[in-house]
């Protein structure tokens, strides 16, 4: 028997063990999320995904889909409060797309264009956070970290590497290098490395291969982020089920 | 016109006690700058000078980025010309990455998006900021001395600079993919490849551009000689020029070697390479103006400042490549009776054979066969230190960069077109303060008059600001009766003193 719940008033069957992030992903009805990956253990911080189950806001990457439950997800409230989890993640950081490589291929900048920013809103905290260029192939620029730790899980999980830690707490909180000398040339990181391809902004990037996509052929500029994510998300499944 | 040009305007040796007049902001002209003049109880002009009053620092804060991220950073400096930006730093990039000499395709590509900036950029300044003064007087009533009364009393000129503009524009988003701060040129080449339907896009309306840029330059060479006295007259002033030329000594908007002329045509240097512009370009600093003064050194700062853009452009060249615009090159040459023309207003229309000379320019690429190839990218040794100078609307435009071994920038220099221009302004600012407002009661069409001889040169007084922490400054603390009280000095140091 398939087992289901409403999301928003529709009908979203599941599968036994899923979180309602998944199983709205697989009926095709995208929930924002940024720290969220198919392939990595959910995170549950960057709050994008909040949905309301029963009057209480939950994670719905993390939260257990449950027979028969009622889901609000796409309300005027929660796409507000979603808009400004986004204004504050780049507030809080240094974001400055216009020069920035990974401009089109930016989930979080695609993120903020699906939730509707217009404005940062808030004031500019502009933190001092120190740049990595020390290793030949690949550039870490701390001013595009949102602290999601995609990177953290993805070399722990999936590179088996443990590169990275989130070293510090709340405000000062950063991305820490493991090695020896604290910087990524002296750290196992390869250009391969998942940490580096999944990460949702430009904190992590290859060397010298900047801007070579073309306006327009980037991935963000013909596709929506909830068209890719869905699709993408369809794939994993198809292949890992 | 002034043998020397008049220097003794620059500073009043007695500026207690002066009348100041303030021309602020500078109108029609892109970014922030006044005119200050001291004028004494009879009107007699003291001391006149140009002011830029912003501020942007791009040298500084480019440091320790990555220098793939240069071209398409530092081409915010400007919404007019950031092509000139983007194609002077990747330029600079090429050296990095080994990239000498670039596949004919990525070459021809980056020309073919110059030149459609270069239109766009002279269409934009002859037709919506300079056309109001020339068609209808530099005293003309100011309520029509605009773009507005251009389009009343003139709608088809008007809308033929709307239309040359767009041309323009629409090369620049073809290839770059936006019409303002786009993304084409990268160290080595360039990202994305022209398609024949972009091709024939572009061909589409070709030929009308290049009807109306030969009227443009009829219309340019129509208001200079209509009144030929005045105008070769009008803040005109003797002076060395500076820009790029091909081998073969002709003109030239991407590559080349410098060339320098005196006032007389003779040559100062030529064909030097751009890696060593250094040798031959030093700058100084004042402290009254945020925009340095850039000078030949051979010649020295006192004798060496120069001008450049059009008029540098068109007086140092031999010919044109294309042959509409040497067509009205030699046109323009004859006035000058065997040496350059000296003329500020001249540089309108030198601006306006530029910009046939563009459209031509796109014509010929866009019927070249290697503007379709593949083969987009090219690399070589790497280096740590690489110049890329072009010539941007306003003039020559140099960009070098140091990097170290992580690719992050340790060091930049810009000496922008405007920049190279700033002695040879407040020259000109100071020749119409001295001829025309000496004496007289001001009027807002006299003030205009300074305004006028400014807009010649078509400053972007944004792009020509970026030092930080170099700037001396002073302090000066005055009594009711103008009496210095106080005075405090910073020198380009950065060292502070009391005088």
């Amino acid at each position: 028997m398939t087992s289901s719940f409403f999301l928003d008033g529709k009908e979203i069957p599941f599968k036994e063990g899923q979180t309602v992030l998944q199983a709205a992903m697989g009926a095709g009805q995208y929930i924002p999320h940024l720290c969220w990956r198919p392939e990595l253990e959910p995170h549950s911080s960057c709050r994008l995904c909040i949905v309301i189950i029963s009057g209480k806001p939950f994670s719905s990457c993390t939260q257990p889909a449950m027979e028969g439950q009622k889901v609000e997800c796409n309300t005027p409230k929660l796409n507000a409060m979603r808009r400004a989890v986004t204004q504050l993640l780049f507030v809080e950081g240094n974001h400055y797309c216009p020069s920035c490589e990974e401009s089109g291929n930016c989930k979080l900048q695609a993120t903020a264009y699906h939730v509707g920013m217009q404005d940062s809103h808030f004031p500019h905290q502009f933190p001092i956070r120190e740049r990595d260029s020390s290793h030949p192939r690949v550039n870490l620029d701390r001013d595009r970290c949102i602290r999601c730790e995609t990177c953290v899980r993805a070399s722990r999980e999936l590179d088996g590497k443990n590169v990275f830690a989130i070293h510090g707490r709340g405000i000062k909180s950063r991305l820490a290098v493991n090695s020896p000398t604290s910087l990524l040339k002296d750290s196992g990181i390869s250009p391969d490395d998942m940490a580096v391809k999944l990460c949702p902004t430009g904190a992590l990037t290859v060397k010298r291969v900047g801007f070579e996509w073309p306006i327009g052929q980037r991935i963000y500029d013909k596709e929506s982020l909830a068209t890719i994510e869905l699709r993408e998300y369809a794939n994993q499944e198809a292949v890992h089920g | 016109m002034t043998p020397i040009a008049n220097m003794q305007l620059e500073t009043a040796i007695h500026p207690e006690g002066l009348k100041r007049v303030v021309i602020e902001p500078i109108t029609r002209v892109e970014g922030h700058g006044k005119i200050t003049l001291l004028m004494d109880e009879q009107n007699q002009v003291k001391q006149a000078r140009l002011h830029i009053v912003e501020f942007r620092g791009f040298e500084k804060f480019i440091q320790g980025r990555p220098y793939w991220e240069i071209p398409v950073l530092v081409q915010r400096l400007c919404g007019i010309c950031p092509v000139s930006h983007h194609l002077a730093a990747a330029k600079a990039m090429d050296m990095l990455v080994g990239a000498r000499k670039l596949t004919p395709t990525a070459e021809k590509l980056r020309r073919l998006l110059h030149y459609g900036q270069t239109l766009q950029s002279h269409a934009l300044h002859f037709f919506h900021l300079a056309s109001p003064d020339l068609l209808f007087g530099f005293d003309a009533e100011v309520a029509k001395r605009n773009i507005i009364g251009v389009i009343q009393a003139h709608p088809a000129i008007a809308v033929q600079g709307v239309m040359l503009r767009k041309y323009g524009q629409e090369v620049i988003r073809v290839l770059s993919g936006k019409r303002v701060h786009g993304n084409f040129a990268i160290p080595g080449g360039v990202n994305k490849k022209l398609t024949k339907e972009d091709r024939d896009y572009l061909m589409k309306d070709l030929d009308q551009v290049l009807e109306w840029s030969k009227g443009a330059v009829d219309i340019a060479r129509g208001i200079y000689t209509g009144n030929l006295a005045e105008n070769a007259s009008f803040g005109a002033f003797r002076s060395n020029y500076l820009s790029l030329t091909a081998p073969d000594g002709s003109f030239e908007l991407y590559d080349g070697g410098l060339r320098a002329t005196d006032a007389n045509g003779q040559r100062i240097f030529d064909q030097v390479n751009n890696d060593h512009y250094l040798r031959h370009i030093h700058e100084e600093v004042k402290s009254w103006s945020y925009m340095k003064f850039p000078f030949i050194v051979a010649l020295g700062n006192d004798d060496g400042w120069y001008r450049v853009g059009p008029l540098a452009r068109i007086n140092n060249a031999d010919r044109m490549p294309t042959p509409l615009a040497e067509e009205e090159r030699r046109r323009f040459a004859a006035m000058g009776e065997g040496g350059p023309v000296h003329a500020t207003l001249a540089y309108h229309w030198a601006r306006m054979i530029e910009m046939l000379y563009a459209a031509e320019a796109i014509r010929d690429l866009l019927d070249d066969p290697d503007i379709y190839g593949d083969d987009l990218l090219t690399q070589g040794e790497r280096a740590l230190e690489g110049v890329g100078v072009i010539e941007a609307p306003r003039g020559t435009l140099f960009h070098h960069y140091v990097v170290d071994e992580t690719d992050s920038v340790v060091k930049a220099n810009l000496i922008v077109a405007t920049t190279n221009n700033n002695t040879a302004m407040n020259v000109a600012v100071r020749e119409v303060a001295a001829h025309y407002l000496d004496g007289q009661e001001l009027t807002e069409g006299l003030l205009n008059h300074l305004e006028v001889a400014i807009r010649a040169y078509d400053p972007c007084l944004s792009c020509a600001t970026h030092a930080l922490g170099k700037m001396p400054l002073e302090v000066e603390l005055l009594a009711a009766n103008g009496n210095l009280v106080d005075r405090l000095v910073r020198n380009a140091d950065g060292h502070c003193e009391e005088k």
